[in-house]
């Protein structure tokens, strides 16, 4: 509203030398902030307990740091691995894989990426579980050398001495152990652990110096043992076996002369078992043999995935790309499917019953018509459970229905119906329950069509089907509309019913989401199920915007 | 002040008395255990607490009916960083699973456990039913299956695979909504040998063999997630014949004298015991030991046979083992491992289902939703 052609100092001024406008702009200001305020409860409410946990959910549905955070040196080293080959990771990775589920192992963590990658590869969590369990042998094939040469060995203060060194530290090498426990524990792994791993030794022996400090940084955080009492892990032993036959090393470590040079020395010249690490972890589980675990360690390494929303949509990412799962893992569509239809035809039964209803409780005296009303919210008042086991016992084999039935022998003893554990019991029950989600706004707009329309129609001629249908059902519509919103979009998400009488035939998505977050706990998996149901929904909202039109759904009069 | 002054204030007050809520969570004379509720819960109630009740009247024990699902709940209560429950009842495999994931408490059986009378140390007293460092053995049990007398003609079954005969048995069955036990029965009624079981079950083939023996049924059965659902689903005649564990058949036949039947044949014979939580804090794991030392000892696990027809795993408790408590018939004679219940029995391989399980179970729930 400003005009820009004015001259400046013809901006208007209050009485204390401010210009309007900022002095305007200053009380609105306040106005806003008060008002943000008031809501302020409300609006930190609905984030904390509602937004964001539900972004976090949505989130987990890409989120695919497992891997990386679980396996980082294989990883790395199978970035250089091509599965088309036909060939199996080079001896390298088969190191890595060791030193990484060795850790893993000891922090508990391994049958968590086992589960994992479960869910793309089926039967790999039996390997890493497994493989977890002997993983301590092959470490114990060095060791048991190791002390057989020089008693030493055995000794934790030995150990400390020579891992501690004398000269500098190497802190770097510290810090990024604990960062890579962190990442593998998803804890915190800071604090004095009276360990310091020397930087002369973290030269000369690598692999150990990084065991070591992994292992002295779990001893005094997870474990709250003191580090120079506790003899290292197996894993310790199999990476000095590693540093002492690299030929790369063998000369830092015939120069080394810190503190248990003399037993390292007289280890090198010893004959070390040769691990073969390829053939040690297949004979440990013959999954490492198996190509296809490879690939999908490989495939899912990346931070993010689709492989979620692909598994949802019954696809999975396979050697050239996106794939169609084998057909007798196909699930999530025809669900989706199963659940659209069986919510579309709840939403027509509730409309051909209800309407009836409405239209006797808008018409009927209101006495009556109170009667009715009540009659339709005293199955709403009571619990949801109540009336959905209610229906189990109507509805069952040797049930009230059937009984009645065959009673009055309309149906022999041996042919019960099948009403229950099936579609038709999820939909019998739906419909009863979403009923009064149709009836109520039906009722509200029913109520506001003057009954002399129908009058002036019939005295003009119409009979009483044509008044029906071309003079009070078009003004019915926006309540059809609203009730059917309601209840669609109730039944779609709906899930305590379908499991309670739905059996393996009448079941939703949502039974589906429900057991991925609290049976399998493959909560990426249920993010992106949720969120593919949530677009739809939108979807489908939108669509009847663009058709009807949202402007014509009314809730009342 | 003004009305919006004073509503301002009490806005304020409000958030900030949110932030301040404490977990008021965590009083050590309270304990949570988790079991499998119907009648295998009442004798663990029995037996254990309500005597340990008597000699602690300020305690409250509170019985959570999750143990099918203790895995998966307690993966959830450790990824939210919370964990409600003190004490866990879960069978073999579940208890090497949940060690292996370090969700349970590794524990010196001999440290924790009352020695048998005559000194024998715990650990020699369980012997074999000390599956993993984590798992306190109760009791000895198995699944398997009943059938409704006056429903199955005059041909009453003798044989596990009665579950597959449509022909002579039609009607509905029961099975557990796990694949454990399901598969084995499968594979066995299919003609695999008893002992070849468990190395089929491990290859793709042999699922699917599985899996195409159930698919005959499929259509035919009602699955169960809770041990009592069985024996209610006979009582009804809503099924013919179902599976559930040997106890809840007794209960169901001896207690409550309904028209069932019990068949030992091919029963899986499996340990069942507790598991402590890792990750308690010091007073709440404090009384949960002190209750595990008591209810795990000779007597209590003796005890417990008075209520339901499972073997104690403590082996001086099997000579304590007397006459049921109200009806008084001896107890014997109705455990899993009576010499003249035995003469077919599964052992169920829990280091197989521990590594499996997952694996299965995704299978088996989604060829339950196809």
């Amino acid at each position: 509203m400003t005009d820009a052609s004015a001259p400046e100092n013809e901006v208007m001024l209050t009485s204390d030398g401010r210009s309007l406008k900022s002095s305007l702009n200053r009380a609105l200001r306040r106005e806003k902030i008060r008002a943000l305020l008031l809501i302020a409860p409300l609006l930190l409410f609905i984030i904390l307990t509602f937004v964001a946990p539900i972004v976090d959910m949505l989130f987990r549905s890409v989120e695919n740091e497992i891997v990386g955070n679980t396996l980082p040196d294989t990883v790395e080293v199978l970035a250089e691995w091509d599965p088309e080959t036909g060939e199996l990771p080079s001896e390298r990775a088969f190191e890595a894989l060791y030193a990484d589920l060795f850790l893993a192992a000891e922090a508990k963590q391994h049958t968590r990426l086992g589960s994992r990658l479960n869910y793309e590869q089926s039967g790999i969590s039996s390997v890493f579980r497994s493989s977890g369990r002997s993983l301590d042998d092959v470490g114990e094939l060095t060791q048991d050398v190791l002390e057989d040469l020089d008693p030493a060995w055995e000794e934790a203060s030995f150990w400390y001495g020579i891992m501690q060194g004398t000269g500098d530290p190497a802190n770097g090498l510290l810090k990024s152990r604990r960062d890579r426990l962190a990442a593998l524990t998803t804890e915190d792994m800071s604090g004095d652990i009276g360990f310091l791993p020397g930087s002369d030794i973290s030269v000369v022996l690598p692999r150990t110096a990084a065991a070591y400090s992994d292992f002295a940084i779990f001893t005094a955080i997870a474990d709250e043992d003191v580090v120079s009492e506790e003899e290292p892990w197996e894993g310790v032993y199999a990476a000095i076996g590693l540093d002492l036959q690299d030929p790369a090393l063998r000369e830092g470590i015939l120069a080394y002369d810190g503190p248990g040079a003399a037993q390292l020395n007289a280890a090198l010249e010893a004959e070390l078992p040769v691990i073969n690490y390829r053939e040690a972890m297949i004979e440990i589980d013959d999954g490492w043999a198996d190509l296809s675990n490879w690939e999908v360690i490989k495939t899912y390494s990346p931070r993010y995935t689709d492989g979620y929303f692909l598994n949802a949509i019954d696809m999975r990412n396979g050697a050239d790309g996106a794939e169609w799962r084998p057909e007798n893992e196909q699930l999530y569509l025809t669900l989706f499917l199963r659940t659209m239809l069986m919510s579309l035809a709840i939403t027509f039964s509730c409309i051909l019953l209800g309407y009836p209803i409405a239209w006797l409780m808008a018409n009927l005296p209101a006495r009556s018509a109170n009667l009715l009303m009540i009659l339709v919210l005293l199955p709403f008042w009571t619990s949801l459970l109540v009336r959905t086991s209610a229906w189990k016992v109507l509805l069952q084999q040797q049930g009230v229905i059937n009984d009645l039935l065959v009673g009055i022998g309309l149906l022999d003893d041996a042919n019960r119906l099948v009403m229950i554990n099936n579609a038709t019991g999820t939909i019998i029950a739906m419909t009863h329950i979403l009923l009064p989600f149709m009836v109520l706004p039906l009722y509200s707009v029913l109520k506001t069509i003057p009954p002399s329309y129908l009058r002036a129609a019939k005295s003009l001629g119409a009979t009483d089907w044509t008044a029906f249908w071309r003079v009070y059902f078009p003004q019915s519509v926006p309540g059809i509309g609203a009730g059917s919103i309601l209840v669609f979009i109730t039944a779609i998400g709906y899930y305590i019913t379908p499991e309670i009488v739905g059996g393996t035939k009448g079941v939703f998505i949502s039974n589906r989401i429900a057991f991925h977050i609290s049976s399998s706990l493959n909560w990426g998996l249920a993010a992106a199920l949720g969120a593919i149901l949530l677009t739809l929904v939108l979807a489908l909202y939108w669509v009847y915007d663009r058709l009807v039109g949202i402007d014509n759904v009314k809730l009342g009069g | 002040m003004t009305f919006k002054t004073t509503l301002m204030i009490g806005t304020a007050l409000t958030a900030v008395a949110g932030m301040a809520l404490a977990d008021a969570h965590g009083m050590a004379d309270e304990m949570t255990i988790v079991s499998w509720g119907g009648a295998y819960q009442a004798s663990q109630i029995g037996a254990y607490s309500d005597p340990y009740l008597e000699m602690h009247p300020e305690m409250t024990i509170i019985y959570d009916e999750s143990s099918a699902e203790a895995v998966a709940k307690l993966r959830a209560m450790n990824e939210a960083g919370n964990i409600t429950w003190d004490l866990v009842d879960v069978e073999a495999a579940d208890a090497i699973r949940l060690c292996d994931e370090g969700l349970a408490m590794e524990v010196d059986h001999d440290e924790i456990l009352a020695a048998a009378d005559d000194g024998t140390d715990a650990s020699d007293d369980f012997g074999d039913s000390i599956v993993s460092d984590c798992f306190i053995p109760q009791i000895v049990f198995s699944t398997t299956m009943g059938y409704r007398t006056d429903l199955v003609g005059d041909t009453p079954p003798t044989s596990i695979c009665a579950i597959f005969d449509l022909e002579t048995y039609p009607g509905q069955r029961s099975l557990n909504r796990r694949p454990i036990a399901n598969m084995e029965w499968a594979l066995l009624c299919d003609g695999v040998a008893k002992d070849d079981i468990y190395d089929v079950l491990a290859t793709e083939e042999g699922q699917a063999q599985a899996f195409a023996k159930l698919d005959t049924i499929k259509d035919s059965v009602v699955w169960w997630t809770a041990g009592a659902e069985t024996p209610q689903l006979l009582a009804d005649g809503e099924v013919v014949m179902g599976s559930t564990y040997n106890g809840r058949l007794f209960s169901a036949i001896a207690e409550q004298d309904q028209p069932i039947g019990m068949l030992w044949d091919a029963q899986m014979l499996d340990f069942d015991g507790w598991i402590i939580p890792e990750g308690l804090p010091e007073d709440r794991l404090a009384r949960v030991l002190d209750f595990v030392h008591f209810a795990t000892d000779t007597q209590r696990l003796a005890d417990q046979a008075k209520f339901i027809s499972y073997g104690p795993a403590r082996a001086s408790s099997a000579p304590l083992v007397g006459n049921h408590g109200t009806l008084g018939i001896p107890m014997a004679e109705h455990m899993p491992t009576d010499p003249a219940n035995a003469s077919n029995v599964f052992v169920t391989q829990y280091d197989f289902w521990a590594d499996y399980r997952d694996d299965l179970d995704a299978k088996f729930q989604s060829w339950l939703a196809q």
